[in-house]
């Protein structure tokens, strides 16, 4: 098992976190910053997204109603207004309100009636406390996104094949980036608001699925195309009653299916995109589905409830494992490149542990690999506190990385957010043992990734197919979005298990000036 | 009407064990469903507990238990009804006279009336389950004033009225299969076990029966209110029935107005068709349901069974569909069978299984390649039917061209003509009488002269049919098998008229369009789009296809030891990439790509309409799963200047 203790110290006031080059976190300021990378500029550019420079919308739609005057309408009207705006609830509240034009049994009846309602709602929501949360602190709870609401950055999201990646912004637009093209579109619709999560389409250059608080957006974004404003006719809405806030969404590796979770609904779907058609995949327990993951092999889904349950769907037949945890609900989790390994973590918990599918039936429990409770280290500018639990998890498409992204403590300042980075190798050796205890070998931990003194890590990604390692996507609390890529030479390619289906393409070549590098590496670790 | 000589083994041991087992759900659930339309009907909320003693005394009883055994028949019926009229490539009506002509089809007439009469048994089983007032057809009853009045037997209106209901309610829910194809049976992307299917899609027939119901009910009421005394009188003649005059007649709007008649119409019209759907629902879950086909088999006797053989089939289309759901599914997810396709025969050392596959996958696309392209010559860009010599002319240009290119895909065919199998004469206009689209026991609506019987009923139909008297214009009667169709002029030319009788000899006279002509033709170009949907009615089995190529060429990187899928790698790339072409240009036809409205209410499964969409996706992601896999590996693959140039879009991500 490992632990922070073994970490080196994290970095002094000023200095950031540049790129791991020969087996360590080079660090520097801001001016060294170009020096270094100048080798790999695709990766260097920096995009900043200042706050101030976002429109942001003061006002949502239904609160444009006061600036109208009021005008009296007949009781159906009004009644059948509400029917539309607010459904059942919606009806009975104003045949309640209006109290002096209806009978007074109907008033009454309909003011019982609501009760009642009101009553087995809250009854539901004590249940499951997460209903009675608005949809904006739903999102906020169970995005992989650190203090998602505040955030500049609200989703990111590589491009699995091309080099180019998704930015979507506080101000509800999404903004494309290709290093090869001048012209960075923007999206913007009209149901897109309150962006949990995009997500590019696997096998296709341009379809990127959005999370959105009332429905599901799938933009069909032209490579080729040199507009910047794609109309919203480019959006295929995909949306289905009682799912609605989408937290999660998840493409099928294959690029044939798309997954989407909601809290407030206890199925998940998973869409035909191309014919906008869906099945309901629902198991009642748990009050609703947070966190969605598909493996790699494209074998299993994870998918995360906000109760102290999870469950690993088989994509074959779509039936599922029951997890049930112990303390909290499942936070985040990461499938390892071959798809045969589930790391998670638990709310309320300081460590990750790992499942692990197979031929064989699987574990009867998950295994503890890594505790991230917290450690004092003493730098030059006092006592700084790492540890706690964890927010997100990443692991890179080689299996040799795994970024965790730790909570902290927002109000106190020696204890930030924080993102450690893990050496991990997926031994052979141990594969054919039953001892669960180390499937995944935690190696000498890496270091910690910081950025400018002051900005917070929000949300990270890796790289799909960076060619010399691994690349880190991070985006920071200022609105910055910085990469760093961590030189090595993999141990081996990534093996499949079930599928079999081949790796990304990854290069046959390395540059010679790494080569000397590995040798560090294998021997270290 | 179930012909024997046509069916296979995999009709007799698959499809027909499947429709028995899914009956024999459907006779099992009828009594909880039964139980629960007892209580519905006869609950009253004042006493709760003397509902639950008197409805279970009521289905002890002697009479309930014979309209349970009725109503078993009726729901091993209706099953045999869904085994018989199932299809799996949707009858896609290209405008309103072609619907027109599928609801007045001599077939289409005698199921209206089997669902009538099964209607009628349901509602008097429903009479008789409601009890009271509906019970029995007449009742004693002193008619007349005054001294002279004698016992007689009257008619009871209640009862007439539900078992109208019942007819009324089967009838438009048979017309209402044909506007919705409801026999058409999708299959599902995502594979779930048969429960959970089940249990997943029950909340939705629910409602959707209570839906229909409702719609029902209300349209027979007013059907009711103004034809109810045509039956009510001849039923009174028949079984010799007085009308009370001292009881308020029913067929007026206060009679009408019976809060509780109308929620026993409604209850009851929900209770049939639920039955009905639910044994639809099974049925499509049953025969739906994934069939693993041997790859290869070590006995001779087997050999028939085995994946590369039944692909080739072109009878039983089911069976075809099967094979290649089957195909797309163990190139997903079984490394054991992909070895199987990949190995090399034992004497020989040929690679017989992945050849039949890939060869049946490429016909396949190459078909609707052409199909694509002959549609697209004889269509102008507005999306209407060209005139008639402009397109011959084009076709036969661009046809020569296209068939040059793709000589090398095509295995020897038939001449593969626009099939439309929406169509209501398709099969009669195209002359192949066995045209693979259209399944061998399926109910073809398109195909009036499938049995002698049939014939006889279809005769005198053409005999009255609108035109028949007017219209003298031999061309206009050459035309009119063609005006039900969205097959272009220039097939005909080229294709001999099947059945002489009908298709009278070519032109004789310079054409003169008549009016009734010019309004047929405008009343057939109405529905461009399903035009679109019905060139894509069958689409399922190439996405099959072109998924079972691409995960097997994927898989084939790692996996083929032998180097099999290599000799093929450049007609299968060559293939996808001319049917990209030809769908790219297919979607810029003005309806091709607008959505079709989302109606999600009836049982009829709208799939249909959005495989052209699907097709479209998965012929994308197929090519990208391909170049993803092979990445530049692909540039030592012998291929065309211009097919290399659109591969490197696709290695560079731009398409």
């Amino acid at each position: 098992m490992c632990s922070l203790a073994l970490f080196p110290a994290p970095l002094a006031c000023g200095q950031t976190t540049l790129c791991e080059s020969n087996n360590e976190l080079l660090s520097g300021t801001a001016t060294d910053h170009r020096l270094k990378q100048s080798t790999h500029i695709n990766y260097s550019v920096v995009l900043y997204f200042p706050r101030e420079s976002l429109k942001l919308h003061c006002r949502t739609e239904s609160s444009s109603k006061a600036a109208f005057l009021d005008h009296s309408e007949t009781l159906w009207m009004r009644s059948a207004a509400a029917w539309r705006d607010g459904g059942l609830t919606g009806l009975l509240n104003e045949i309640t309100n209006s109290n002096t034009e209806v009978p007074k049994w109907l008033s009454v009846s309909s003011g019982f009636t609501l009760a009642l309602l009101r009553w087995f709602s809250s009854f539901h929501g004590s249940l499951f406390p997460h209903l009675t949360m608005s949809s904006e602190n739903m999102l906020a709870e169970f995005s992989q996104v650190l203090n998602w609401s505040d955030c500049v950055v609200r989703a990111f999201a590589w491009h699995p094949h091309a080099d180019k990646f998704a930015v979507a912004l506080l101000d509800d637009s999404i903004k494309i980036y290709n290093p090869k093209s001048a012209t960075t579109p923007t999206l913007k619709h009209r149901l897109q608001r309150s962006v949990a999560a995009v997500q590019w389409k696997p096998m296709c250059a341009s379809a990127l699925a959005v999370a959105c608080q009332n429905c599901l957006l799938v933009w069909h974004v032209d490579p080729c195309s040199l507009s910047t404003r794609p109309s919203s006719g480019c959006a295929q809405v995909l949306s289905n009653p009682g799912h609605s806030p989408v937290t999660s969404i998840a493409w099928s590796p294959s690029g044939s299916l798309l997954v989407s979770a909601s809290p407030m609904d206890t199925a998940m779907m998973v869409w035909d995109v191309a014919s906008e058609s869906c099945v309901p995949l629902q198991r009642v327990g748990g009050g609703g589905v947070t966190f969605l993951s598909w493996s790699p092999d494209s074998s299993h889904v994870l998918a995360s409830t906000p109760s102290a349950l999870f469950r690993v769907w088989e994509t074959r037949t779509w039936t599922c494992e029951r997890w049930p945890c112990v303390k909290g609900r499942c936070q985040s989790g990461c499938w390892s490149p071959d798809g045969s390994r589930l790391l998670f973590t638990v709310q309320g918990e300081m460590v990750i542990y790992v499942l692990t599918f197979g031929d064989t039936p699987g574990p009867q429990a998950a295994a503890v690999v890594a505790d991230l409770s917290e450690t004092t280290f003493n730098t030059a500018d006092g006592d700084i506190i790492v540890g706690g639990e964890i927010h997100s998890l990443s692991w890179d498409p080689t299996g040799e990385r795994l970024a965790v992204l730790l909570e902290g403590d927002p109000q106190a300042a020696d204890r930030p957010a924080i993102i450690a980075v893990f050496k991990t190798r997926t031994n052979p050796i141990f594969e054919l043992l039953p001892c669960t205890e180390c499937f995944v070998r935690f190696s000498v931990s890496s270091g910690f990734v910081q950025g400018e003194p002051g900005a917070e890590p929000r949300m990270m990604q890796f790289h799909p197919n960076f060619q010399h390692g691994a690349l880190l996507t991070v985006c920071w609390s200022s609105g910055r979005i910085t990469h760093v890529p961590f030189y090595f030479l993999g141990a081996g390619v990534p093996h499949f298990g079930l599928s079999g289906s081949p790796s990304l393409p990854r290069p046959q070549e390395r540059p010679a000036d790494f080569a000397n590098q590995s040798l560090f590496t294998e021997l270290i670790s | 009407m179930f012909s024997t000589e046509q069916s296979c083994w995999f009709i007799r041991k698959v499809v027909c064990w499947r429709a028995v087992a899914s009956i024999a759900w459907a006779v099992l659930l009828l009594l909880p469903i039964t139980a629960v339309f007892v209580i519905l009907s006869r609950f009253s909320l004042l006493h709760p507990i003397q509902t639950f003693s008197e409805c279970l005394s009521f289905l002890t009883c002697a009479s309930a238990i014979f309209s349970l055994i009725l109503m078993c028949g009726v729901i091993i019926m209706v099953g045999f009804l869904n085994l018989e009229y199932y299809t799996v490539i949707p009858t896609i009506a290209c405008s309103k006279i072609a619907l027109l002509g599928q609801l007045l089809h001599p077939r289409q007439f005698v199921n209206s009336l089997a669902h009538c009469i099964m209607g009628i048994i349901v509602a008097w089983c429903c009479a008789v389950t409601l009890g009271g007032r509906y019970e029995t057809i007449g009742y004693p009853c002193t008619q007349g004033d005054g001294t002279d009045s004698s016992p007689q037997m009257c008619l009871n209106e209640y009862h007439l009225i539900l078992l109208l209901a019942g007819a009324f309610v089967g009838f438009s829910h048979s017309l209402l299969a044909v506007i919705s194809n409801i026999n058409y049976v999708s299959f599902h992307t995502v594979q779930q076990y048969k429960y959970l299917r089940f249990k997943g899609s029950l909340p939705f027939v629910v409602k959707c029966s209570a839906a229909q119901a409702l719609y029902s009910v209300r349209n027979y009421i007013v059907v009711y209110f103004f034809l109810g005394y045509i039956p009510k009188a001849w039923i009174c003649k028949t079984l010799n029935l007085h009308l009370n005059s001292s009881v308020h007649p029913l067929d007026s709007i206060a009679g009408l107005l019976d809060l509780s008649l109308l929620y026993h119409q409604w209850i009851s019209a929900s209770f049939l068709l639920f039955t009905w759907n639910i044994t639809l629902l099974l049925f499509r879950i049953f025969v739906t349901e994934v069939y693993s086909f041997p790859v290869q088999s070590s006995f001779t006797e087997d050999a028939h069974q085995c994946l590369p053989k039944v692909l080739t089939d072109k009878q039983p289309m089911i069976l075809k569909f099967l094979a290649l759901q089957d195909v797309a599914l163990l190139s997903q997810h079984s490394p054991s069978r992909r070895c199987e396709v990949f190995s090399l025969s034992q004497p020989g050392g040929h690679p017989h299984n992945w050849n039949a596959i890939s060869k049946e996958c490429l016909s396949l696309l190459a078909d609707l390649t052409q199909r694509l392209v002959a549609y697209h010559d004889t269509v102008a860009t507005n999306g209407r039917a060209k005139s008639l010599s402009t397109g011959s002319e084009r076709k036969t240009s661009s046809e020569t061209s296209f068939t040059s290119a793709t000589e090398d895909l095509m295995s020897p065919r038939p001449t593969l003509l626009l099939r439309t199998p929406a169509s209501v004469f398709a099969r009669f206009v195209v002359g192949t009488p066995h045209s693979p689209l259209t399944a061998p026991f399926t109910p073809d609506l398109d195909s009036p002269f499938a049995s002698p019987a049939l014939r006889r009923l279809t005769a005198p139909l053409d005999q009255c049919s609108p035109w028949f008297g007017t219209v003298q214009s031999p061309h206009i009667m050459r035309r009119a098998p063609k005006l039900w169709s969205t097959s272009t002029d220039s097939q005909v030319n080229g294709s001999p008229p099947a059945s002489p009788a009908s298709v009278p000899s070519p032109k004789q006279e310079p054409f003169k369009p008549s009016r009734l002509a010019l309004f047929l033709r405008n009343r057939k170009e109405q529905l461009p789009e399903a035009s679109s949907q019905a060139l894509f009615a069958d689409s399922q089995a190439h996405i099959w296809a072109l998924e079972g190529l691409s995960y097997l060429v994927q898989a084939s990187f790692s996996e083929d030891q032998f180097g099999v899928i290599q000799t093929t790698l450049p007609s299968i790339l060559g293939c996808m990439l001319i049917l990209q072409e030809a769908v790219d240009r297919h979607f810029k036809l003005p309806h091709a790509s607008s959505k079709p409205v989302r109606s999600a209410s009836g049982m009829g499964d709208s799939t249909y309409k959005t495989l052209r969409f699907a097709l479209r996706a998965t012929l994308k992601t197929a090519i990208y799963r391909i170049t993803t896999t092979f990445g530049n590996h692909l540039n030592a693959v012998q291929m065309s200047a211009e097919h290399r140039k659109r591969l490197q879009q696709f290695l560079e991500y731009k398409e």
